[in-house]
Parts: structure tokens; C-alpha cells; sequence
């Protein structure tokens, strides 16, 4: 019988589990034979290995690829894919309720089955693996390794027990959840985003220990599936790395969802009673205890660097920090390289692609392409959405850019007000005084689909002038853009082009 | 010259407030707006001889049974009296023995910091017991409230400058308690100020960062020459003020009406810049008339289709509300927030109104305010304009009575900041005195404030 990798080995898990692990870790699979030396070999199979090993074979290089767990790594498996399938559904039943609210009457009885939902999310799972199986893989040129990867120098490594030598490499491990400090946690059991995606039954209640984008967007999507759920968030400040208003606005929108935030509060012991995982928390001094069925930590990632040899291979590594690159992402070993969660601050599947190719044009054809080029967007997928791109204001005038800001709340947005859908804003910086995009935050329902328009623009170094003469369809949700970008045109014009023109057109 | 007899009735001094108001009939009720500006600011002057504990001079929250004192209420009332004596609504003796119990009280009060006392290193405890003078509630050693109470303290000292020995001994009490006051100690990081401190878990994680109400309490503890804040302090605090174009107006921003009133209570901000406002072309007094315009034409927006938000109805600030049950409203559930800092574009937004808070714009915008007086006045059919005295009112929640819900009683917050506003529109009394405060420009030049009076 075959045996599947944990934890697609659960019974219950079914045809789409199977296909999943038929995709990104085939029970059968055997090692190639490897070649010697290859041209360029991974460490590491998730969004930036896979994007680099593509990328690669399609200039014709010989790849080896090595994963020690899965292909597609935490996004596909336990993180941005199957969590947007659950967001999704527990949107829909957070519509139905709210029927009223787009002239439709609620449903009577709206009871969530949280069985099909996850169904829903495996099926999306497996076939979002399909394009990158490793059988597929294989197809195009590309040998697949699964095993555990150890430096033995700085041009080969190990793969249980097999050597294999390369020219260049690209270190890829990603990163891995990081289990907070806190006494009787393990022993009472948690959930973490790599387990969460196992629940077989909607938990009544669930704590969320720590307020980090993913820990927020699954509290919202369990929430409206019907469980009571509360965040306990260490920081003084929700969402503290995003705009004030960006963060409050979410925050609001998951406390109307039923969702209870503790800011400043520190999960300090856990226990099991009655069946219960008890845990008692400190704000200010304040103990309280909180009672739930199940504990989700979300407090954030730290890089995987470790049994990976890095100090045969002559790599410089931080054990918080992760692997030390320079702006071409180069490690200290200029043969190796370095891209996605193992070596970046910006811990996020776009910019892992975005970084892996980088690596392939540097390492492969002498590019000297620089990390500190690209213009990253992020988004957090709650409802509404956070999207930001670019400078923070604060970071602006840390640096002593004066800044200007054209805001467009979306409830003037005529198309958001059309879909229900008012909560939220536009903010566009731009350095004062001039035509420039210094970064931009949006905060709506599909800000994550709005925002690219303007990472467009300070890609290609167009000024927000020319974004306002950019005739955006009407009506959408992103003439929120235009009208912030028509805000800044009228604003700039100078005051004495304004007097001629007021002259000439009542002469 | 006797100084404990009442000053002549109103003695306005042309020119040195906004201006005067025009004379025009009030609808329904015969006022003009300087009978309805009298009556307001009166009634509200009222509050502070009404609700005082007479034997320590402390002043309750608000007018709800079991209200604590609060330190910022009493920096109100100390700032009050001299325009109560200005007007003849007490007698200077009278001003001067209510200022002298209170600074008195502070002075000899137990500043050692443990969970009873009154305050620690020269700030006080945001709640106060009534009789005890001793903290209540867990409250917080607050920074802002000890920057409104320190204000009112020196505002006092300013005015009672006769050679008495009460007023003698009033300034030098005035003094000695500014002087006292510890400023570094509030900077936990070096930089921005604290929000406070408890013995239970020592400073609380927050800081005063980005605009608000808490400019004052910057120009307050950079102009101590004891123990003054660092020169980061102030680059600290402005670091994330966000300059936006909204509405088409384009300002400092922030949501909530009080913070571009409170601070303006005191400090005259007409024509002195800072970096900031150097950069922008603006001032703060420039910055908070926009931002009553971005509050008008939110409500003339009226996203939310609350009932009674208008052209003459805004003012979206930090105050009472209702706590009433959760309802549709233009075909959204809509919660209801009780006490919340409300506030403009984003809320939280629940249909309540802050008539203190809109009223308080007086001096920056008059055109617009009092139009919006008028109207929220004749909200009230005994032409007493007791609405715009609530701490909020709210016609959404029309089960409430005819005009909707109101909250009870007064808050002392709001009274205060109606006296003082008023009297700088009238006279400029309260600038006038606060420009004469020594550490506050000394205050407001290490803060990097240049022209105007300075």
C-alpha cells in the first residue's frame, strides 16, 4: 500500500489529498541518477525554487531540484492557497447573512457545513499542484530530488548519502512557523498554518496568538463560518507594520464579524481542563483567562537555515535573519544564492518569484540585476483587503521626502457603492510638490487587484499625472485610483496657469 | 484696585480674538448668535462652579452620579475662572481661592507613585476620587490630562499676576508644580513621549506619535527648564503626520475633531510654523479651519445616510453616544459604539454628533460654524441649546425622544473646551494669556516654531 506524507495520510482526507501528494511528493518516486556537475541546483522546491528551476531549464540549463518535503512549499500547501479558498466561502456566508445589505432577502436557516468548505479548498489545492508536479517537472528536463539537502563544500551536496556537485546554487528553504515561548502550549496542542488545513470539524472556539496577516485573515474566515474567535496580539498596535487607518479599518471589520482583539496582551500560560485549552493572558498587568477548543499560532516565520551544511558551504547566516545576501543575492559564497523567505524581509510568494528570477539572471547569464529594484507590493486578504506598494509615509519622512497624500474614501467610489462595498480607501503618496509615486495603500474589498495599476506606474516611472490621463472603465472600484490621480492634477496645476486659463476661457 | 470685586460685565478687546459675532436672529427662538454665544458659554462656565469639590478644588468628570474627578477637567476650570472673572460670572477673590485650594491640593498630594496615590514624578492620575484626591479606577498617570491640567495651572498664573499674597502664592504654586513635573522620565525610548504609566506594569506600550491633541503636551515638556524632553522628542512625534488631500481640502490630518481643537484652547498657533508647516505653506490654526471644512462636507456626504447629518450639522469627535441595539440603517447593520473617539472619513461613525466639538471650530471657522450652531440650537425647542452642551446627540436613534437620543448630563471635557473657545473667538483672552506663558514659547521654539507672535 502506498504510504502518503503527512498529513495527506489522513483517511478522511480523500481523492483530492491523493492527487495533491500524487502532485508534490509522489509515494513511488525515485531519484534520477544525478549529472555532474549541474549547472545550477535548488535547495528547495517552493514558489522561488520552482519559478528559478523553470526559468532555468527554459534557457536550457540542467536543473537539479531538491525538496525535502513537498513541491510548492507553504504557499501551496499550508499557506496562500488553501486559505483563499476558506476566505472565499466564509465570504459568501457572511453575504448571505448580510443579504439585506445588497437588497436580497438572508436566507432562513444558513447553516454552515465546514466539511464541504474544506472539501472545496482540497479540491482547488490539488489542482492548482497539477502545473508544477513533480512528474511534470521531470517532463521538462528538470531533476527532481526529494530528500534532505546537506552542503558538504562549497559545490556539492548530499542527498541522502548521494553527492551531487554544481556549478551554482540557489538555496530556497523558505521558512517555518515560529512556536511562541509559552509554558503548557505544547503539551495542550495547537494549530499552526501547516496543521489548520487538517481541521475535520468547524472548531466552537479558537484563539489566534498573534495578529500577523495570516493569523488575521483565517480569525475573519472562522469567524464567519460560526466559531468564536479572539486574538490575543502581543503589540500594542494591530496590523503594526500598515497605515493606522488601514489597520483600524480591518480591525473593525473583523470586531463586526464577531471577532474579539486583545491588543497588548501576552499569552502567558496554557492549560488543559475539562476538555478545554485554558490560557491565561496579561495586558497591563491584567490577568485574564481565556477558554477555547483550539489554539492557532500565527506570530510569524523564521527562516530555515538550519541542517542545511551552510558552514561547509562557506554561507553567512543569521538564525533570525536568515541567510546573508547581497543586492544581487549573492551569498558569501559567490557561487550560491539565495531568494524567497530563507534570505528576504518580505516574506511573501510574489516576491520569492520575484527574487528566484533575479538568481537565474545573475547566476546564469552574469546579470546584475538588484533586489533593491523591484518595486514589491503586498496584500493581507482579509475583508476588506490591505494592499500597500512602496514607501510608507513614515518611511518617506524618515528619509526626508516630503510627502503628499490624495485620499479617495471608497464610499465616493460610485462602483463600490453600487457592490456594497464602501469600506475602504485609496491613499497615493507622492513626494510633494512633484509628479512622483512614492508608494500607495489600498484598502478595499479586491485592494490586492487594485493596487497592481499603481505598482505598474512606479515601475515604469510614470507620474500620477499620467495615471489621472489613463481613462479607467467605468464603473469599477478602481476609478478610486483615478479619481485620487484627477485630485492631484487639479491640485498641481500652478496658480498663475490657473489665472491665464480662468482669463481665456471668460474673455 | 480691589481685585476681589467683579471686572465690568463682558469686556471684549477688539481685534484680539477671531471677531465678533455677527448679530443675527436665531430661528425659532428670537437669539442672536452673540446671545446664543453668551448663553453657552455661560451655562457652560456654570458646570465648573457646580460640580467643584469645595474642599480640595477637584472638579467631577461629568455630571453623572459617582463621576471621579479628572485632572484634565480641572486644567479646564482653571483655565475658565479667569474668563468667568472677566465677565463677571464669579468674583476675582472667589477665582482665586477655588484656583488656590486645587494647586494647593496638588502640591501637597502623595506623589509616590503607589496604586492609591494622587500622581508620580509631577504628573497625576487620570481619575481622581472626589473627596480622597487619591487614583480610582486603575486609571492611568496620564501625559495628556497632565498636559491640559498643567496648562490650565500656568493659564491661572498668567492672569492672577496681582501683588497679593493669595496670587503671590497662587503663581508661585504654579511654578513649582510645572517645574516639578519630570519630562525625560517620559520618554521610555528617547524619543516620543509615553501615553502613561501604572504600577501594575509600569509604562504602557504606546507613544505619542503622529498628530493629535498631544502638541501641547510636547511644547509643555520642551519648555521646562528642569527637566525639559529631548530635541528627538518632537522630529518623534511628527514623523508619521500624514499631509492629505481629502475632500479637496489638503491638511494634517486626523479623523477625530477635538484633536485640531484641544491643544488651540491654549496656544495661539496663528502665523508661527514649525518645520512641518514651513514645508506645507500652513499653520496649525490653517490646518484645523480645513479640517472643519473636511468634517462639513463628510456630513453634507453624509456616506452612512445617518439622519440629520447636513451643512449645518457636523462634528464627528470623541464623546458619548448611544448604546443603543444594533439596526438597519439605509439597508446596513448598524452597532452603536456608546463612548468612542469618532471621526471623519473613517469613523467609527454611528450617526452621533459632538455640538461641543463642531461649536469648538468657532475661531477657525466661524462662516461655517455658526450657521451650524443656529441649527443644532434650534434642535432644542426651550431655545436652552442644551444639545450642543450634551456630550453627543444622535437623530438615528429616533426611539430615544422627538429629536433623537441625547446624552445626559454634561461632560466637563466639553464645557471646558465651549468657555475657552468661545472667549478666544471673543476676545482671545485664553491666547493671549498662553502667550505670555514664558515656557510655552520657550517651548514652542525648541519645538522649531518660528514667526508670527513668536
Amino acid at each position: 500500500m502506498q504510504q502518503y506524507h503527512l498529513p495527506f495520510n489522513h483517511p478522511a482526507q480523500g481523492p483530492h489529498d491523493r492527487e495533491l501528494c500524487d502532485n508534490v511528493r509522489p509515494p513511488d518516486w525515485r531519484n534520477p541518477q544525478p549529472r555532474d556537475p549541474y549547472p545550477l541546483l535548488i535547495v528547495g522546491a517552493g514558489p522561488a525554487g520552482l519559478i528559478a528551476a523553470r526559468s532555468a531549464a527554459a534557457l536550457g540549463a540542467r536543473v537539479a531540484l531538491i525538496e525535502r518535503d513537498l513541491l510548492g512549499g507553504n504557499s501551496l500547501n499550508y499557506g496562500c492557497v488553501p486559505s483563499k479558498p476558506l476566505i472565499r466561502t466564509s465570504r459568501l456566508y457572511a453575504e448571505m447573512r448580510d443579504a439585506v445589505n445588497y437588497g436580497a432577502t438572508a436566507p432562513r436557516d444558513i447553516k454552515v457545513d465546514f466539511q464541504m468548505a474544506m472539501e472545496r479548498m482540497r479540491r482547488i489545492r490539488a489542482r492548482l499542484s497539477r502545473v508544477d508536479s513533480a512528474a511534470r517537472l521531470s517532463a521538462d528536463g528538470i531533476d527532481v530530488f526529494f530528500g534532505t539537502a546537506r552542503f558538504t563544500s562549497g559545490d556539492s551536496v548530499d542527498v541522502d548519502g548521494i553527492g551531487i556537485r554544481f556549478r551554482k546554487a540557489l538555496i530556497a528553504t523558505g521558512s517555518r512557523s515560529m512556536l511562541p515561548p509559552i509554558p503548557g502550549l505544547a503539551e495542550a496542542g495547537y494549530l499552526t498554518n501547516e496543521t489548520v488545513f487538517d481541521l475535520t470539524e468547524l472548531p466552537d472556539s479558537l484563539l489566534v496568538i498573534g495578529g500577523g496577516p495570516i493569523g488575521c485573515e483565517l480569525a475573519q474566515a472562522f469567524a464567519r463560518f460560526g466559531s468564536r474567535v479572539v486574538i490575543a496580539h502581543r503589540q500594542p498596535l494591530f496590523l503594526p507594520k500598515e497605515e493606522r487607518d488601514a489597520a483600524q479599518m480591518v480591525a473593525d471589520a473583523l470586531a463586526r464579524d464577531g471577532v474579539e482583539i486583545h491588543l497588548n496582551t501576552r499569552a502567558v500560560s496554557v492549560r488543559i481542563e475539562g476538555g478545554k485549552k485554558w490560557i491565561d493572558t496579561l495586558n497591563d498587568g491584567s490577568v485574564a483567562t481565556i477558554g477555547v477548543d483550539h489554539i492557532l499560532t500565527g506570530i510569524g516565520r523564521t527562516p530555515a537555515v538550519t541542517g542545511l551544511g551552510l558552514e561547509a558551504a562557506g554561507v553567512a547566516y543569521d538564525g533570525e535573519t536568515g541567510i546573508e545576501v547581497d543586492d544581487f543575492l549573492r551569498t558569501a559564497n559567490s557561487r550560491i544564492y539565495a531568494a524567497g523567505d530563507v534570505c528576504l524581509k518580505h516574506q511573501f510568494t510574489d516576491t520569492a518569484d520575484a527574487s528566484a528570477r533575479i538568481v537565474v539572471q545573475n547566476a546564469l547569464l552574469l546579470g546584475r540585476r538588484r533586489f533593491s529594484a523591484l518595486t514589491i507590493p503586498w496584500c493581507t486578504y482579509t475583508d476588506p483587503e490591505i494592499a500597500h506598494v512602496g514607501l510608507y509615509v513614515s518611511e518617506a519622512r524618515e528619509r526626508g521626502i516630503p510627502v503628499k497624500t490624495y485620499t479617495v474614501p471608497m464610499h465616493d467610489v460610485d462602483r463600490a457603492i453600487a457592490d456594497g462595498e464602501e469600506d475602504g480607501f485609496v491613499k497615493i503618496h507622492v513626494r510633494d510638490g512633484t509628479d512622483s509615486i512614492l508608494g500607495a495603500t489600498v484598502v478595499a474589498r479586491h485592494a490586492g487587484e487594485m493596487i497592481n495599476g499603481i505598482s505598474l506606474a512606479m515601475l515604469a516611472g510614470i507620474g500620477l499625472k499620467t495615471v489621472a490621463r489613463v481613462i479607467h472603465t467605468y464603473p469599477t472600484q478602481a476609478d478610486a485610483i483615478k479619481m485620487a490621480a484627477n485630485a492631484h492634477a487639479q491640485t498641481d496645476r500652478v496658480s498663475f496657469v490657473n489665472y491665464l486659463l480662468r482669463k481665456w476661457l471668460n474673455r | 484696585m480691589d481685585h476681589s470685586t467683579p471686572t465690568r460685565a463682558i469686556r471684549v478687546k477688539s481685534g484680539a480674538g477671531v471677531g465678533a459675532p455677527p448679530r443675527q436672529a436665531l430661528a425659532g427662538h428670537g437669539q442672536t448668535d452673540n446671545a446664543l454665544l453668551d448663553r453657552l458659554q455661560r451655562d457652560a462656565f456654570d458646570y465648573f462652579l457646580q460640580n467643584i469639590n469645595r474642599h480640595n478644588g477637584l472638579i467631577a468628570d461629568t455630571t453623572r452620579n459617582g463621576a471621579p474627578a479628572s485632572i484634565a477637567v480641572v486644567g479646564f476650570a482653571l483655565s475658565a475662572y479667569p474668563v468667568g472673572v472677566e465677565h463677571g460670572w464669579m468674583v476675582r477673590s472667589d477665582a482665586v481661592e477655588r484656583t488656590l485650594l486645587v494647586l494647593r491640593f496638588l502640591m501637597d498630594c502623595d506623589q509616590s507613585g503607589n496604586a492609591d496615590a494622587t500622581g508620580y514624578q509631577g504628573y497625576y492620575f487620570h481619575f481622581l476620587d472626589m473627596e480622597s484626591g487619591k487614583r480610582i479606577w486603575l486609571s492611568e498617570l496620564s501625559l495628556i490630562d497632565t498636559g491640559f491640567l498643567i496648562a490650565g495651572v500656568l493659564t491661572a498664573a498668567a492672569y492672577f499676576t496681582a501683588d497679593t499674597p493669595t496670587e503671590t502664592e497662587l503663581r508661585r504654586l504654579a511654578d513649582a508644580l510645572y517645574l516639578r513635573i519630570d519630562w525625560r522620565w517620559a520618554q521610555p525610548n528617547d524619543a516620543a513621549v509615553t501615553h502613561g504609566w501604572k504600577p501594575e506594569c509600569g509604562f504602557l506600550n504606546y507613544g505619542w506619535e503622529g498628530y493629535s491633541e498631544a502638541i501641547l503636551l510636547y511644547v509643555l515638556g520642551l519648555g521646562s527648564p528642569t527637566h525639559p524632553l529631548t530635541e528627538q522628542s518632537f522630529p518623534a512625534w511628527t514623523l508619521t503626520y500624514q499631509w492629505e488631500n481629502l475632500y479637496g481640502q489638503e491638511f494634517l490630518y486626523a479623523g477625530p475633531l477635538f484633536i485640531h481643537q484641544f491643544s488651540h484652547a491654549w496656544i495661539d498657533f496663528r502665523g508661527i510654523q514649525d518645520s512641518f508647516m514651513r514645508e506645507k505653506g500652513c499653520d496649525y490654526f490653517e490646518n484645523s479651519r480645513r479640517a472643519a471644512y473636511v468634517q462639513r462636507e463628510y456630513a453634507t456626504r453624509n456616506p452612512r445616510s445617518f439622519t440629520g447629518y447636513a451643512p449645518d450639522c457636523w462634528g464627528l469627535s470623541a464623546g458619548d453616544g448611544p448604546s443603543a441595539e444594533p439596526r438597519l440603517v439605509a439597508g446596513r447593520r448598524q452597532a452603536f459604539y456608546g463612548y468612542a473617539a469618532r471621526g471623519v472619513p473613517y469613523g467609527p461613525d454611528d450617526g452621533t454628533v459632538s455640538g461641543s466639538a463642531a461649536l469648538a471650530s468657532l475661531v477657525f471657522a466661524p462662516e461655517i460654524t455658526l450657521p451650524a450652531l443656529r441649527s443644532m440650537a434650534a434642535r432644542d425647542r426651550h431655545g436652552t441649546a442644551e444639545d450642543v452642551r450634551a456630550s453627543g446627540f444622535n437623530a438615528t436613534v429616533s426611539e430615544a425622544g422627538p429629536q433623537g437620543w441625547v446624552s445626559p448630563g454634561q461632560f466637563g471635557l466639553d464645557q471646558g473646551i465651549i468657555v475657552l473657545m468661545i472667549e478666544n473667538y471673543r476676545s482671545g483672552l485664553p491666547w493671549r494669556l498662553g502667550r505670555s506663558i514664558p515656557y510655552i514659547a520657550a517651548g514652542l521654539r525648541r519645538a522649531g516654531f518660528r514667526g508670527g507672535w513668536l
